[in-house]
C-alpha cells in the first residue's frame, strides 16, 4: 500500500518512528476459510457423491502447440474429497495460527484459493474436458479493458481524485477508436483516438473537480451518463445510417516468437493482440511510475496529504490534473479493446458496466496497480469461466455458476480485504 | 473512494447568505444578487444551457442541416431555417409528448402526456429517494438494479401466486417487495458495518447475483415462471394485487404514484424530523464525529442501507404492480437503478428535490419517446440533456462565470473565486 503510513503514536523528537506492531487478533481469514471449506465439503462431497467413477479432464495444450502436454484426467469424486479435506485442514491451521497470535502467511491464502479452484473445476467438469489454455487465454483477453480501466482509476485516485467515470472513459475510447479507425482505415490511429477521447473525459472530470470544486462522485456519475448519451445519440444518428464509419479492422492475434511456445504460459500470455501487449507495458509503467519515480512520489503525496505536498512546493492541482489526464489516457486505450480488439464495431452502451467492475477492481486492489490488476484478472476469469462452463455444461443450474464469482468477490472483500483504505485525500479538493 | 465524499460536501458548499448582517441599502442589492445568483436561477440557467447544447447536437446531426450547410455562403437563410425546423420540431415534440398535446381534439386527450410523465416518474422518484437517502448517510448505492429485481420478484410472486382478497393482496404484495429490497440493501449495510466491505463493490456484485437469481427463478417452473410456458417470464399479476388506475383506464397513471408521494413524505419526515434521520445526517457529515457523539455508526449504516434498499425496491414494485402487469422478465428494472443516481444528484439528495427531479426526468423520458417517434431524433439526446443539467447544477461557479452572474455574498473572496473560475473557463476552452 502506501509508503506514507500515518502513525498515531506520539513520537518523541529524538526517537525514530516505529510503526505499531501489536498484532490485533483478526478472525476474518479463518472464518472465510471455514466458510469456503464448508462450501467445498457440501459441493464436492455431498453433491459430488453422484460423480463417483467419473473423470474430470484438464486439457493443458492446444492443438497447434509445439510442446504437447498430455491431458490430465482426475477422478472427480476423489479429487473433491481430497481438496475438501485439505481445505478444512488449512482453515483449522489458520484458526490455530490466529489463536497463537501468529500472522497467517500469504502462501496459505494462495494455496487455499488454488486448491478450491481445482476442486471446483474438477467438480464442475465431471465427465467432460476443461480446456485450461482456452480458459486462461480468454481470461487475459476479457480482463484487458478491466485492467486498463483499473490502472486509469488507480492513477487518478492515487492523486486524490475519485474516478467513477471509468465507464465513460472506456466508452468514449471505444466509440472514437471505432470511428477514427474506420474513417482512416488505420487501427493504430484508432488507438490514438481512444487515448485522446479518454483524456478528454478525464480532463472534464479534473476541471470540474479541481477548479469548480464539484463533488467528484457527482461529476463521475454524470460524466458516465453524458458519455453514454452522447455516444448512443451519435451512434443512432451518424454511425447506424452509414456503415462505413463503424467497421474498423480488428487487430489480429500476434504470436511472440519462442515465448509463445512455452507450455500453457505461452499461448495464454504471448498469443494475444497488440492491445494486450500494450497492457503488460502499461501495468509495469504505472507501477514503476507511481512507486519508483519522483513524479510518482509527488502524485501519491498529493493524494495523501496535499497540504504537506504544497508546503514543499509541489503544485497540487497541476499534479492532480496531469495524473487524472494520464489515467484517462490509460482507460481510454482500454476502451479500444471493445471495438478494435473484440467486436469490430461500436454498439450502444457496449461497455456494459465494465467500468464499474474496473472501479470495484481498484477498490478490491487497494488502490495498488498490481493488486488492482490481479483483481481485474479475477473478474475476467469469472466472466470467462461462465463461457467455458456454459459450453461444457455443469451439474448445477448455470445461473448459480454465473453467480459464484460475484459471491466469492463479496466474501473476499468482506473477509480478506476488509476495510480498504483509500488515499487519505481521495475525493477532497485542495483549496489553498 | 472515501466514504464521506458523497454530496455532503456539495451540500455544505451551498451558499448560505442568511447569516450575514446587512444594513438597509445593502439588503436590497443582496436580495437581488441572491435571486439572480442563487440556486433557483442557476437551476433554470442549467436547464436552458443543457437544452441549447442538445439543440446544437440535434442541428448538427440533422440531414437537412448538413445539406444546406454546403451552400451556406450563397444562401445562409436555408441553413438557419433548417436548424430552426430541426430544433423546434424536436423540442415541441418533446414538450407535447411530456406535458400537453396541442394537436389533440379535447382536453382529456391533450393532457394524457402529463399523466404519462407521472407514470414514468413514479419508479424514478422511488429509486431516487433510496439512492439519495444513502447519499445523505455518506454511502453510494449503485445496487439499484439488484434491489429492484429482488423487490420485483418478491412482490410479483405474491401478486400472481398467492390468492388474497382485494386490497389486502395489494398491501401484502407491496410489503413483500419492500422486504425484498430491504434485505438486499441490508446485506450491504450489514457487510459494511461488520466487516468494512466497501459498499460500492458489494452493491455492484449483488446486482449480478440478483440478476442471475431472478433469471434462474424465471425459468424454474413453480418459482417465477408462468405455468405451461417456456419463456423466462412470469404470469400476469392477479387483478387484486394490481395498483388501480388513478384516472380510469384511459390513462396509464396508477395508484403507485400515491405510494411514491407517501414515500417522499416519509423520507422527508425521516431525515428532518426523526431521531434516526438526525443520526443518518450526522454520520453522513462526519462518521468519526458521530461516533464520538455516541451514535452507533454501524447500526446507522445497516438501517440506512435497508431503508434505501426498500425505497429502491418500491420502484421495482411499481414496475410490476403498476406499469408492466402482464408478467415481467429479467429486464424489468429498465435501467432505473442507474437513472436514480442522476435523479438523486439533481435533487441534491433532498426528498422534495428528488421528487421534482424525478418528475423532470419522467417528462424527458415520456417526451423523448414521442420525439423519437415524431421527429426521428434518437431518445438518447434526452440522456445527454439530463446529464448536462446535473453537471451544470452541480457547478454553480461555472454557470455564474458563463452568464456573468454575481456571486451571492458580496465579500471579496468569492469575487476572486469568480475571476479564477473565469480564467479556468478559458483554460478549459483552450
Amino acid at each position: 500500500m502506501s509508503t506514507l503510513t500515518q502513525s498515531t503514536a506520539p513520537v518523541a523528537a529524538s526517537a525514530p518512528i516505529i510503526k505499531p506492531t501489536a498484532a490485533i487478533r483478526s478472525w476474518k481469514i479463518p472464518i472465510t476459510f471455514g466458510g469456503f471449506a464448508v462450501l467445498s465439503l457440501f459441493l464436492f462431497v455431498v453433491l459430488g457423491r453422484g460423480q463417483r467413477g467419473e473423470l474430470s479432464t484438464f486439457r493443458l495444450s492446444q492443438a497447434r502447440d509445439v510442446i504437447q502436454l498430455p491431458a490430465v484426467a482426475l477422478p472427480t469424486f476423489v479429487t473433491g474429497v481430497f481438496v475438501a479435506i485439505v481445505l478444512v485442514l488449512l482453515a483449522a491451521a489458520s484458526a490455530w495460527l490466529v489463536y497463537r497470535h501468529t500472522k497467517i502467511p500469504i502462501v496459505f491464502s494462495i494455496l487455499f484459493a488454488l486448491l478450491f479452484l481445482v476442486g471446483f473445476l474438477a467438480w464442475a467438469a465431471s465427465g467432460s474436458t476443461i480446456p485450461v489454455p482456452g480458459l486462461l487465454i480468454g481470461t487475459v483477453t476479457l480482463s484487458a479493458p478491466l485492467i486498463f480501466g483499473a490502472l486509469g482509476g488507480v492513477l487518478s485516485e492515487r492523486a486524490g481524485v475519485v474516478n467513477v467515470a471509468i465507464e465513460g472513459q472506456l466508452l468514449a475510447g471505444a466509440f472514437s477508436s471505432a470511428v477514427v479507425a474506420s474513417a482512416t482505415g488505420n487501427p493504430y490511429l484508432g488507438l490514438l483516438a481512444a487515448m485522446v477521447a479518454g483524456a478528454l473525459v478525464s480532463m472534464v472530470l479534473a476541471a470540474f473537480a479541481l477548479k469548480y470544486l464539484v463533488d467528484q462522485v457527482i461529476v463521475g456519475v454524470v460524466l458516465n451518463v453524458l458519455v453514454i448519451g452522447l455516444t448512443s445519440f451519435l451512434y443512432s444518428q451518424v454511425l447506424a445510417p452509414s456503415a462505413n464509419l463503424n467497421s474498423p479492422d480488428v487487430f489480429p492475434r500476434l504470436d511472440v516468437p519462442l515465448l509463445s511456445e512455452i507450455p500453457i504460459i505461452g499461448p495464454v500470455l504471448f498469443r494475444q493482440t497488440i492491445i494486450v501487449y500494450v497492457m503488460y507495458v502499461a501495468i509495469a509503467v504505472v507501477y514503476f511510475g507511481l512507486f519508483r519515480t519522483k513524479w510518482g512520489l509527488r502524485v501519491r503525496a498529493v493524494g495523501e496529504h496535499p497540504q504537506a505536498a504544497d508546503t514543499v512546493g509541489i503544485n497540487v492541482n497541476r499534479t492532480r490534473f496531469i495524473a487524472v489526464t494520464l489515467g484517462g489516457v490509460v482507460s481510454g486505450f482500454g476502451g479500444a479493446y471493445f471495438t478494435l480488439g473484440a467486436v469490430g464495431a461500436f454498439n450502444k452502451e457496449m461497455t456494459n458496466g465494465m467500468g464499474f467492475i474496473a472501479l470495484a477492481a481498484v477498490i478490491f486492489g487497494q488502490w495498488h496497480p498490481i493488486k488492482a490488476t490481479l483483481a481485474a484478472l479475477l473478474f475476467g476469469f469469472a466472466t470467462n469461466l461462465q463461457n467455458v462452463l456454459g459450453i461444457i455444461g455443469s451439474p448445477v443450474p448455470s445461473e448459480f455458476m454465473l453467480m459464484l464469482p460475484y459471491v466469492v468477490t463479496i466474501f473476499a472483500v468482506a473477509g480478506f480485504v476488509g476495510r480498504s483504505r483509500a488515499p487519505a485525500a481521495d475525493g477532497k479538493p485542495y483549496i489553498k | 473512494m472515501s466514504d464521506t465524499s458523497v454530496p455532503a460536501a456539495a451540500v455544505a458548499a451551498a451558499p448560505d447568505p442568511g447569516n450575514v448582517k446587512k444594513d438597509g441599502s445593502e439588503r436590497w442589492t443582496q436580495t437581488l444578487r441572491d435571486i439572480t445568483g442563487g440556486s433557483a436561477m442557476i437551476s433554470v440557467l442549467a436547464v436552458v444551457f443543457a437544452l441549447i447544447v442538445g439543440a446544437v447536437l440535434i442541428a448538427f446531426t440533422n440531414e437537412r442541416v448538413q445539406e444546406t450547410a454546403v451552400y451556406f455562403f450563397s444562401r445562409p437563410g436555408d441553413l438557419l431555417q433548417a436548424v430552426w425546423a430541426a430544433v423546434a420540431g424536436a423540442y415541441s415534440a418533446l414538450f407535447q409528448g411530456a406535458i400537453y398535446n396541442f394537436r389533440a381534439n379535447n382536453f382529456l386527450t391533450a393532457i394524457r402526456p402529463l399523466t404519462e410523465t407521472l407514470t414514468f416518474a413514479t419508479p424514478l422518484i422511488a429509486a431516487g429517494l433510496g439512492v439519495g437517502l444513502a447519499f445523505r448517510v455518506g454511502m453510494f448505492n449503485i445496487g439499484g438494479r439488484g434491489q429492484m429485481l429482488i423487490a420485483a420478484g418478491a412482490a410479483g410472486y405474491v401478486a400472481f401466486a398467492v390468492e388474497l382478497p382485494a386490497g389486502i393482496h395489494l398491501i401484502v404484495a407491496i410489503l413483500a417487495g419492500l422486504l425484498g429490497g430491504a434485505i438486499w440493501g441490508g446485506i450491504v449495510g450489514l457487510l459494511k458495518a461488520r466487516t468494512g466491505a466497501h459498499e460500492v463493490i458489494v452493491t455492484i456484485m449483488l446486482n449480478f447475483v440478483a440478476l442471475y437469481l431472478i433469471q434462474f427463478l424465471l425459468r424454474t417452473p413453480g418459482a417465477l415462471q408462468a405455468p405451461g410456458s417456456n419463456n423466462p417470464k412470469t404470469p400476469a399479476m392477479l387483478p387484486t394485487a394490481v395498483f388501480p388506475d388513478l384516472f380510469g383506464p384511459r390513462y396509464n397513471l396508477h395508484a403507485g404514484f400515491l405510494t411514491v408521494i407517501a414515500a417522499t413524505i416519509f423520507v422527508w419526515w425521516l431525515l428532518s424530523r426523526s431521531n434516526l434521520g438526525f443520526q443518518f445526517r450526522a454520520v453522513g457529515q462526519n462518521p468519526s464525529a458521530a461516533r464520538v457523539a455516541g451514535i452507533n455508526v454501524k447500526n446507522v449504516y445497516m438501517y440506512a442501507m435497508a431503508i434505501s434498499g426498500a425505497l429502491v425496491g418500491l420502484a421495482g414494485i411499481n414496475q410490476v404492480l403498476g406499469t408492466v402487469t402482464t408478467g415481467f422478465g429479467a429486464g424489468i428494472d429498465a435501467g432505473i437503478g442507474f437513472d436514480a443516481i442522476t435523479v438523486a444528484l439533481l435533487g441534491r439528495s433532498r426528498p422534495w428535490g428528488i421528487f421534482a427531479a424525478g418528475i423532470l426526468f419522467g417528462a424527458f423520458k415520456a417526451g423523448g419517446f414521442a420525439m423519437q417517434a415524431a421527429e426521428g431524433v434518437p431518445i438518447d439526446i434526452v440522456v445527454v440533456v439530463q446529464a448536462l443539467i446535473v453537471l451544470f447544477i452541480a457547478a454553480p461557479p461555472l454557470v455564474r462565470a458563463m452568464f456573468h452572474l454575481p456571486t451571492p455574498g458580496t465579500t471579496k473572496k468569492p469575487a476572486i473565486r469568480a475571476v479564477k473560475a473565469r480564467k479556468t473557463n478559458e483554460v478549459v476552452a483552450k
